[in-house]
């Protein structure tokens, strides 16, 4: 990892709208005591691809600058600083509370180090805060919906502003669901902590778990064994592929497409049973450790098979559903999300690639096998719905393809090598989940456990673009819309 | 325009048999619980409660007929940590993911289980063909939501069992409960059962709603359901795969026996 640029708060603006001309990319900002007296912020940026991400480091010591209008995407990252730590950025275009709920008035921030343990945040009056309308303003109903919502689904509100079937402004209030989980891993040693990195996000277990671990890895210095990074591979695209599988029969599910819906939930069902086969967990839990994995895998001789099955399932599925009128009239032109959009508000995996922005961490910064594994990486950029499912098709299909490359070439020997943790040293891992980048920063403390873990979730990022369709558009288009962003909540809320 | 009622019928009844005949589960190969065989703890070994993430395993003061351990499968994240730590296969390795129970105690290993008795004739039977759930996600890592929009894909299709999802809790017989029950959702969790009407139900479903699992305590989370609404059936998993959570609902509406007694399957 490189070593962190050090940054007065006034170098700050100069070094974004640098980063900006240079087509790089803010990626995330964080905050952690490295003192308990201390706090630091971590800017992390991609700069170019096949380069060690950028890591910017600012203890301030006078008001920092937000730097939300150079780069939008900032914006929720330095309000969820604000909230959980309590440090204020200087001008934030809309400083308003976004992960704690309104009410939430804590006297002490929780991740400050003398926020006392055992505590739980208690609710006030929760208020709702909405843009003002100007005009018409009788016209314009308000239809809140949520937190709990209708079938089996996460809790997150939504308040929707609309006018007979058409919506001037959609509000989201997520984060409900927030657990604490990023506190949950201080002052456990970084092996143990696994465990609570594959329970983040549900469907993302190994992407959480594998950037974690490579986070550990650099701080440690270790290397994983060749035949552990091809099973590394080889676990994280069977998540890839149950995740797909599962969007296009909820995708279908919106369009009503009754005999697509039982299809794709049917391929997903398979896809999961693998899993189970595979791993013992039908979410490919409890297998990937720090230096490795916990213990050996076996899918030579039977799941080549299974998976080329699958392929060719899916194959016939996926043409019948590019075949079909009633399906793609729903999908085209619907929820359009601009390039530029999509690149400033930080939408990423399949959602920025759907408005063609081309990037995949597995290309650009890759780990586990990846380098050795090549693969085209999916494009389009009509940026509708439609757009976001193909760039989802052609991924299963070269997710099968790096899978059958791996067990094709799957090195033998050992799986696991030790990992030394040194005391107060850092890292930053990161994997191309099945819904986008996700970053694991972490920092262990003088006894060698973990004092700080910031999770950067791909949801985090696609939430926050998602309004960004909706707004402007019709009541009968959102579910569709919401169902072809593939978004989850979990992760997202921490 | 692709015929795809045609398709369908061809590729024939994909839905399993089981549990109402033989048939698969549909998870093979699929871990639970670690079974606990207190004869062949070590002498001052505390490998696998130093390393249970969940205080799921704990050592007991003294020793006797239960070993030397203290075990609440309601706080297991079935991570398999215990099954690795044992350098004396005292915790291994087993298939069984079946743990719904009635009573909270069930879950904590014990060791003469007495056995389950027949479940009384009671007004859960009245909803034997025809239950209706109302779902609410409490905070949860979105694995238990997996498992249940899986319940109604045609594999285990939910729907022939008579049990099915409803939107509004005004409709609910049952309220079924992921998430380790955060400060932000306490209240509507709490306004939804309120809503339902009675006689009404609540399963746990999950390590999270049962106990608080892996994010418990902290300062957003508490321990699960407990203190928040009374609970009737508790199913811990993490998540409980969906052939888990079929077996507890048809135990719920007395359709199949509590297998689970003293902490493990007794039948």
């Amino acid at each position: 990892m490189q070593k962190p640029k050090k940054m007065a708060p006034e170098q700050l603006e100069a070094a974004a709208n640098r980063l900006l001309d240079g087509d790089g990319r803010m990626q995330m900002v964080y905050a952690w005591y490295p003192e308990p007296d201390r706090i630091e912020l971590r800017y992390v940026a991609h700069e170019r691809s096949l380069k060690p991400f950028s890591v910017w480091s600012c203890r301030p010591s006078k008001p920092v600058p937000s730097l939300a209008r150079i780069w939008p995407l900032l914006s929720w990252y330095e309000r969820e600083i604000t909230d959980l730590f309590g440090f204020p950025f200087h001008d934030q275009p809309q400083p308003e509370p976004l992960v704690l709920l309104s009410g939430v008035e804590p006297a002490v921030p929780p991740f400050a180090p003398n926020y006392p343990a055992g505590v739980e945040l208690s609710v006030k009056a929760s208020k709702i805060s909405l843009p003002a309308i100007a005009g018409a303003e009788a016209a314009v109903q308000l239809l809140p919906f949520g937190p709990v919502r209708a079938d089996v689904l996460e809790s997150a509100e939504f308040l929707f502003l609309y006018i007979g079937e058409a919506i001037l402004h959609l509000s989201t209030r997520l984060f409900f669901k927030h657990r604490g989980m990023e506190k949950r891993f201080e002052g456990k040693s970084p092996e143990l902590a696994v465990t609570l990195a594959e329970r983040v996000s549900g469907v993302g277990s190994i992407a959480h778990a594998l950037a974690y671990c490579q986070a550990v890895e650099t701080a440690s210095n270790c290397t994983v064994p060749p035949r552990a990074r091809f099973l590394r591979v080889l676990l994280a695209e069977l998540e890839r592929l149950y995740n797909h599988l599962h969007y296009f029969g909820h995708l279908c599910h919106t369009t009503t497409l009754k005999v697509g819906e039982a299809e794709g939930k049917l391929l997903e069902e398979r896809a999961k049973q693998l899993n189970g086969r595979l791993t013992g967990s039908r979410f490919l839990r409890g297998v990937l450790a720090p230096g490795g994995l916990r213990r050996d895998l076996s899918p030579q001789g039977w799941l080549s098979a299974e998976i080329e099955a699958l392929r060719e399932t899916f194959a016939a599925y996926a043409a019948r559903l590019e075949d079909t009128d009633s399906y793609l009239d729903r999908l085209i032109t619907t929820g359009p999300l601009d390039k530029e959009v999509a690149f400033e508000q930080g939408a990423t995996g399949p959602i920025e690639r759907g408005s063609g922005v081309d990037r995949d961490l597995r290309r650009d910064h890759p780990y586990a096998a990846y380098a050795d594994l090549p693969f085209a990486v999916a494009l389009r950029d009509a940026g509708d719905a439609h757009a976001r499912a193909q760039v989802r098709m052609d991924e299963v299909n070269s997710s099968i393809a790096i899978m059958q490359q791996v067990l094709e070439r799957l090195p033998e020997g050992p799986v696991r090598n030790p990992c030394e943790i040194m005391p107060r040293s850092e890292g930053l891992g990161w994997s191309e989940s099945p819904r986008g980048t996700l970053f694991y920063a972490v920092h262990f403390d003088e006894d060698a456990k973990l004092a700080r873990v910031k999770i950067k979730s791909p949801s985090f990022s696609n939430w926050r673009a998602f309004p960004f369709t909706v707004h402007q558009t019709n009541m009968m288009d959102y579910a569709i819309n919401e169902a072809s962003f593939g978004l989850t909540i979990a992760g997202c809320d921490r | 325009m692709p015929l795809w009622t045609l398709f369908g019928l061809l590729e024939g009844k994909q839905t399993t048999s089981w549990p109402l005949a033989e048939g698969k589960d549909g998870q093979a190969g699929v871990l639970g619980m670690p079974r606990y065989h207190p004869d062949r703890c070590g002498e001052g070994c505390e490998a696998c409660a130093e390393i249970c993430p969940t205080e799921a395993i704990t050592m007991r003061s003294g020793t006797g007929e239960g070993g030397r351990l203290a075990i609440d499968y309601g706080r297991c994240v079935v991570c398999q940590l215990c099954t690795e730590a044992c350098p004396t296969e005292a915790m291994t390795p087993s298939a069984d993911w079946a743990f719904g129970v009635n009573r909270r105690d069930d879950l904590v290993w014990r060791p003469h289980p007495e056995p389950v008795k027949a479940a009384q004739a009671t007004a859960r039977r009245s909803f034997r063909r025809s239950l209706h759930i109302r779902h609410v996600d409490s905070g949860s890592c979105n694995g238990c939501e997996s498992e249940l929009q899986a319940l109604n894909n045609p594999f285990y299709n939910l729907h022939r069992l008579g049990i099915f999802f409803t939107a509004s809790p005004r409709f609910a017989d049952l309220l079924l409960v992921t998430g380790s029950v955060t400060y932000a959702m306490r209240e509507p969790l709490r306004a939804t059962y309120e809503a339902m009407p009675e006689p009404r139900w609540v399963v746990a479903v999950g390590t999270c709603a049962v106990s608080g699992g892996i994010a418990e305590g902290g300062y957003a989370c508490g321990h699960g359901l407990e203190g928040v609404v009374p609970v009737d059936v508790y199913l811990p998993g993490c998540p409980p795969n969906p052939a888990a959570i079929i077996e507890a609902l048809l135990m719920f509406l007395e359709r199949a026996p509590q297998r689970v007694c003293g902490g493990r399957i007794v039948d």
